[in-house]
């Protein structure tokens, strides 16, 4: 088997599941003949034809749009926003339709779509590339909020997305598209939407993060072991709904936390898992729940964006300050 | 390939009408539009007038909240749920409660819906159309997603949305119109201009001359038509549908009509408006429009239109009598319908919830 990317095992759940059902299509900007700008529908168009792989005309609100009308219908449409920073326009449709559509017609329609987007920085793009919007995802009921941070969760949790009955915020870290290769069995296997993963086991302290921010997350809890202090990992994965309780376990085992994510600290999807945790682990805590953050300024162009971005050496750094926090 | 650049051709906007102000006929009616025919048309827009008085009424004596008027309104909304098909779907604003009863939603539906129930959505009778857009415009694009899954399916059905002209500024309506050309979708758009959206007149909303002509950015065929001719606005949208149905693509219709009530129930349009204009507005209106045509070719009479308010009355009573009788919601509907499943976190927020029910308030 040939290891794939993360970009590449997007692709490949994509191609297995519209293989599976006629009623998965995708559509979306440069999404056919050119296979996303980033390629991840690449050889979609060939495979599955025009009716399947749509060429939108460039408006997103219309994207979401249509996407619900077809959702309504049975389909399952996949709707790729060629960034985060651009999805903004189609909000109206996923806030006040897409995420609502359940409930105010009281289960008779629903709303089975995915919108996926490349989020977050660290790929030199210009101004409107690089954002992490995910917490206000996360805060609208009626949505799920989905972030892989590898090949294997990327296709996983992809195939789970397009199954759900739901509509999911499926947010891809593009920083991380192509830095890593893994094998995926492209066995049509989907990973559990709403459960968080522990990668790395550990009884000083609890990392947790998702998407891009867990391979510098990984590199910190390496350094650490050097030093004797045994981190475990913890990938979100699902910001929304929570799994809060593999969270607390490991919180209650190793009594100190530090949270890391991209996006601006105030009202960051941090915050609501740090008031859970004081809410139910308050007596587990021996050290205040540290946050290792982007900050609360407009995210810089490339020429500074590494200094916004949460590096190894501030994680230890947190780390550090937990530990000896008495 | 070969790249070239077409030379711009030119556009025109075409308007129709049956029956006039004056109930003249202007234009030969349809063949199918015979004396049993109109007559439905006509007990169709009285009840739909009888309901919308009542649903006034029952929001003056707290019953219900917040309700906007259908009055003037009925011909266009009683004509498009008559063309449509059963099969056919749709995404409609606020205001087409003649619309909605033509689809088999029931006025029981419309009532809860208002009164703040949202179980007044889940239509037992016409499961797949949209309930109704609150944000503007946004349905239009719903519509062309639905529009775009019978194209998928090779279906022979159609989308309707309806928008008022207000609607027309935003952008998902231009997106929509876009998107239904470029795909050469199976939708109909149909535009209650009723002159007044809220407050803002007809003229301050757009600088076209007509709002059809705005189907021509979209790249199909806009026509006009007089919205208070129940028989223009019923021929207008069945050759629309039949187009769309044999695959010849969308049509935007703009139906002028006017809003005789208030936007809703919180609005007094008296702020904005002069009573002259409003006088002079139903003497176009199309209930007696109709009525004085039946009338005088002696397809109506006196003891007919009796009989027609009773049973519009009766129904209209029955239909406030199962309203009132709705039994409440439970705490858990509020919860249930967010997902599919309830997730841990909901379950553990619903569960909260129920400690305090016995005690939050209620009306």
């Amino acid at each position: 088997m040939t290891e794939i990317t993360l970009i590449e095992a997007i692709t490949q759940a994509l191609a297995y599941e519209m293989q599976l059902d006629d009623d998965v299509v995708v559509l979306g900007e440069d999404i056919g003949t050119n296979g996303g700008v980033f390629r991840a529908t690449l050889g979609l168009l060939q495979k599955f034809g025009p009716d399947r792989v749509m060429d939108t005309p460039l408006a997103e609100s219309m994207i979401a749009g249509a996407a619900i009308g077809m959702a309504s219908q049975g389909l399952k449409p996949v709707a790729e926003f060629q960034f985060v920073g651009f999805i903004y326009p189609a909000l109206d449709q996923i806030f006040s339709h897409a995420a609502r559509m359940r409930n105010r017609t009281r289960g008779r329609l629903s709303c089975p779509m995915v919108a996926r987007a490349p989020y977050g920085g660290g790929i030199h793009a210009p101004e409107h590339h690089s954002e992490s919007p995910e917490a206000m995802f996360a805060h609208v009921p009626g949505l799920k909020v989905v972030i892989p941070s590898s090949p294997a969760r990327a296709y996983g949790l992809l195939l789970a997305a397009i199954r759900d009955p739901d509509p999911v915020i499926y947010l891809e870290p593009s920083r991380i598209y192509r830095l890593v290769k893994q094998e995926v069995p492209n066995d049509g296997k989907a990973l559990p939407i709403g459960r968080c993963f522990v990668s790395r086991e550990g009884q000083d302290v609890t990392l947790i993060s998702w998407g891009a921010s867990l391979h510098e997350t990984n590199k910190a809890a390496d350094s650490l072991a050097k030093e004797g202090v045994r981190a475990e990992v913890i990938d979100v994965a699902t910001i929304s709904p929570l799994d809060i309780d593999t969270l607390l376990t490991s919180v209650e085992k190793t009594g100190r936390c530090v949270i890391i994510h991209e996006a601006p600290r105030t009202g960051g999807f941090g915050s609501e898992i740090a008031a859970q945790i004081t809410d139910k682990a308050l007596l587990s805590l021996l050290a205040p729940v540290q946050r290792v953050t982007g900050y609360d300024i407009t995210m810089p162009y490339p020429k500074m964006e590494h200094h916004y971005l949460p590096t190894e050496d501030r994680i230890v750094d947190a780390v550090r300050t937990t530990l000896e926090y008495k | 390939m070969e790249v070239s650049f077409p030379v711009v051709a030119n556009f025109e906007v075409t308007y129709h009408q049956y029956l006039n102000e004056n109930s003249e006929v202007t234009h030969p009616f349809p063949s199918y539009m015979t004396p049993d025919v109109l007559r439905f048309l006509y007990k169709e827009m009285v009840l739909v007038r009888t309901f919308d008085t009542k649903a006034i009424n029952l929001q003056r004596t707290g019953k219900m909240g917040t309700y906007p008027s259908i009055l003037g309104q009925e011909a266009v909304s009683v004509a498009i749920g008559h063309a449509m098909l059963k099969e056919d779907v749709i995404a409609p604003y606020y205001r087409d409660q003649g619309l909605q009863l033509q689809r088999g939603i029931t006025m029981v539906d419309i009532f809860r819906y208002w009164g703040g129930d949202e179980r007044g959505s889940d239509f037992r009778h016409s499961r797949e159309d949209f309930p109704i857009c609150v944000p503007i415009a946004t349905q239009c694009l719903h519509a062309a997603g639905i529009a775009k899954a019978f194209q998928y399916r090779k279906q022979p059905r159609v989308a309707v949305t309806t928008i008022g002209d207000g609607g027309t500024s935003k952008g998902d309506f231009y997106e929509a119109l876009n998107l239904a050309g470029t795909w050469n979708l199976p939708l109909v758009f149909i535009v209650n201009n009723n002159q007044w959206a809220i407050s803002v007149h007809r003229s301050n909303q757009t600088g076209t001359l007509t709002i059809a002509q705005k189907a021509i950015a979209g790249g199909f065929a806009g026509v006009q038509v007089d919205g208070n001719d129940v028989v223009a606005v019923r021929q207008v949208v069945g050759d629309a549908l039949e187009k769309a149905r044999h695959g010849h693509g969308p049509t935007l219709i703009e139906a002028i009509t006017y809003r005789l009530g208030d936007h809703t129930t919180a609005d007094d349009a008296n702020r904005y408006r002069s009573k002259e204009e409003v006088q002079s507005a139903w003497t176009k209106e199309p209930i007696l429009r109709l009525r004085n045509y039946l009338m005088a070719h002696e397809f109506w009479d006196n003891e007919r239109e009796e009989k027609l308010i009773a049973d519009c009355q009766a129904e209209v009573a029955q239909a406030v009598e199962d309203y009132i009788q709705t039994p409440r919601q439970t705490l858990g509907d509020i919860f249930d319908y967010t997902y599919e499943t309830l997730p841990p976190v909901l379950a553990e927020q619903k569960a909260y919830a129920s400690r305090f029910k016995e005690k939050a308030h209620h009306d």
